[in-house]
């Protein structure tokens, strides 16, 4: 009852003087409009910023073999196979944080079309996921290959288009057989351009398959990082004389074993690996919880026993993730920075028009200390005002700044994006501006003695 | 019953070094349903005696008993919450808010009264007081679009609204013209025989001083004299 009171003095007096208070809210619409066009812009860059960082893959977590050790000599990440397909279902199934797993199958070799051959910097097996993982999907031309095409090997491969201009020459490359180490691979769909990667390799320097087809029908050995069009020409059965001082293929140290003696030691049959698998998550806040579901599928799989090491090693984007932090932070507070400088403009002119309402109602204030008003009543008063007066700019400046940004959204086609916080707060931070700002002006106003102000001309 | 006594009311102000005494030993006593006209030229204190007796100011020294009740020691807010139950407010330029309408202006006390009555009954209220002074057509001027005897009556509607035991009244015809300043002073003092409401009226003007019933004439501080009139009934 009594506020509603104060509510309805307030706006009484408001709108005795409807074009100054218009004016005075001035400052505080602005300033609450810069803020919500402001975050609402800087909300949408910042989603595009997310977006694209995401495109380079921040979210994506790579699960590598584990290592093998032979008498304390280790011999690196990967020198183990110790990855199946098998672990690839297991994880898309057990893991509720992981959105997508790709198998990857890894070969360095030639590829021949015509009269022209290339050794493509990245021969990758995989499946279409392995596309959504990268953020990929879009093809330049034609179509991705399908999982049925990986359950049947089919020889079918999409290129990227460095491989594509280097091998064709600006003719399409869409239905065209190329060979991989021999094998004709049909072309089904061409990359689009992604350019280098933080590395600075050429990401456009690919080809992918169906991982079976790499492994089945390529590539054999599971080592991608040996160029097997040269391992190919040595077969076998030549007899390594340790001779070679550049060797232009990888040394068998110890001699091949016969047939008998295979026979004699059998080996335990490990059906197809995998040189690594590649997972990626929703979002990037989902990774630490991704690798610890992964490691707990992948441990229990592969029977590790609790006190013995993981036999395959994860590693995520750590280094993206945290340029991508940053990178919104910074945003973040430079925007705070911008509408804190602004709603202060706007306080000073709130209290400067408050300051001057208090002088030009002097006669007011000491005729309602006559009448009765304790010093308090008067406080109150011109505090609510304030308040009053800056709440109507905040709503008038979260509408006029919704609909600058839906402008600059309709002719500059900048992404934009509605921040309900960012409305809540515009709301909360006017009304504490008027508090602030509103309460000199107020507690001068009931310090006034009633007889000065009654006399006041 | 008295109303109200003053018993040895001094003033001093202190004007950097120098001391300014304004009221040096002012005592009288006013009873209830009292015309009584305070009277002294400019400069004689009597403004400063006014803001005494409406609880605006304390005296330096002295006793002011209202309605029985010491007033010398009360805080600003007890001060407040006094004039808002006990002391109508009668200005000589009107003090009415402007941009205002009448019946808002004649509210405004009701909403800083201890008992905050209901918005309805706060507007029964005030336009019965309005019909009283003659302004039920008026209801929704502001003061702008009212003559100066209508706005002093307006005033006069907002002093009494809060039933007051006093009506203060500070030069309220120093900005009307004679024939307007016969009418207020005429329905002063039917307000004080009909309604029983007790009046002090402040002026320099003996023509008006007249007009009550008794006459204090105050000089330079001091209560010069007392004048019963016979001149207070309703001509």
């Amino acid at each position: 009852m009594k506020i509603y009171r104060t509510m309805s003095i307030a706006l009484r007096a408001l709108r005795r003087n409807p074009m100054r208070a218009t004016l005075t809210t001035l400052g505080i619409i602005i300033g609450i409009a810069a803020v919500i066009a402001m975050m609402e812009i800087g909300n949408g860059a910042s989603a595009a910023i997310q977006k694209s960082i995401v495109s380079m893959g921040s979210n994506m977590i790579m699960i590598q073999p584990g290592t093998a050790a032979s008498g304390g000599v280790s011999f690196g990440a990967g020198s183990v196979m110790t990855l199946s397909p098998q672990d690839c279902d297991a994880i898309l199934q057990q893991c509720p944080a992981v959105q997508y797993v790709a198998p990857i199958v890894q070969a360095r070799t030639q590829v021949v079309y015509g009269n022209k051959n290339w050794v493509p910097f990245f021969i990758v097996g995989s499946t279409p996921a392995y596309l959504s993982i990268r953020n990929w999907t879009e093809l330049a031309q034609g179509d991705v290959f399908t999982d049925k095409d990986v359950r049947n090997a089919n020889k079918v491969c999409l290129v990227g288009n460095t491989l594509a201009r280097e091998l064709f020459e600006g003719d399409s490359p869409i239905g065209k057989e190329i060979r991989i180490k021999n094998v004709s691979f049909k072309i089904v769909g061409v990359l689009t351009v992604k350019g280098a990667n933080m590395m600075g390799m050429d990401q456009d320097d690919i080809i992918i398959a169906p991982w079976t087809s790499i492994k089945y029908r390529v590539s054999g050995t599971s080592l991608g990082n040996v160029n097997q069009s040269s391992a190919a020409s040595t077969s076998s059965t030549t007899v390594n004389s340790l001779k070679n001082l550049y060797p232009s293929s990888q040394l068998s140290l110890y001699p091949t074993q016969s047939t008998t003696q295979a026979a004699d030691t059998p080996q335990p049959v490990r059906f197809a690996n995998v040189d690594n698998i590649l997972t990626s998550t929703s979002s990037t806040q989902n990774i630490p919880l991704a690798i610890r579901q992964v490691t707990a599928v992948l441990r229990e799989r592969h029977h590790i026993r609790q006190e013995e090491p993981d036999d395959f090693s994860i590693r995520d984007m750590t280094e993206m993730i945290k340029t991508f932090t940053t990178a919104t932070s910074l945003m973040t507070n430079l925007l705070l920075c911008v509408a804190l400088i602004s709603l202060i403009v706007g306080g000073v002119g709130i209290m400067n028009i408050m300051l001057v309402s208090v002088t030009e109602r002097t006669r007011e204030i000491g005729l309602r200390m006559s009448v009765g008003a304790r010093a308090r009543d008067i406080l109150r008063q011109f505090l609510v005002e304030a308040i009053v007066l800056c709440l109507i700019g905040g709503v008038l400046g979260i509408l006029l700044g919704h609909g600058g940004a839906l402008l600059v959204k309709y002719f500059k086609h900048w992404p934009v994006e509605t921040s309900l916080t960012a409305i809540i707060a515009a709301v909360l931070v006017s009304m504490s501006v008027g508090l602030i700002f509103g309460f000199y002006p107020a507690w001068k106003a009931s310090r006034l003695d009633p007889i000065e102000a009654l006399r006041y001309e | 019953m008295q109303l109200l006594e003053l018993k040895d009311i001094w003033k001093t102000y202190y004007l950097g070094d120098i001391d300014v005494p304004v009221l040096k030993g002012v005592s009288f006593s006013i009873e209830q349903g009292e015309f009584v006209a305070l009277m002294g030229t400019s400069g004689s204190g009597k403004s400063t005696l006014m803001n005494i007796l409406g609880c605006l100011d304390h005296p330096t020294s002295g006793e002011y008993r209202l309605d029985g009740q010491e007033i010398s020691g009360l805080s600003s807010d007890g001060r407040a919450m006094l004039r808002n139950s006990r002391i109508g407010f009668v200005f000589q330029n009107f003090n009415l808010l402007p941009r205002t309408s009448a019946l808002d202006n004649v509210m405004m006390p009701l909403s800083y009264s201890v008992e905050h009555l209901p918005e309805r009954q706060a507007k029964q209220r005030s336009v019965e007081m309005l019909n009283l002074l003659g302004l039920a057509d008026r209801m929704d001027h502001e003061p702008s679009q009212l003559s100066g005897g209508q706005q002093q009556r307006v005033a006069i509607a907002r002093a009494l609204i809060n039933k007051p035991s006093i009506l203060l009244a500070d030069e309220p015809t120093g900005n009307l013209d004679s024939h307007t300043s016969e009418d207020i002073l005429r329905l002063f003092q039917q307000l004080n025989q009909q309604q029983g409401i007790t009046i002090i009226l402040v002026t320099h003007d003996a023509n008006i001083a007249k007009h009550a019933k008794r006459i204090i004439r105050i000089s330079d501080g001091i209560i010069e004299g007392e004048i019963k009139s016979d001149a207070g009934g309703v001509k």
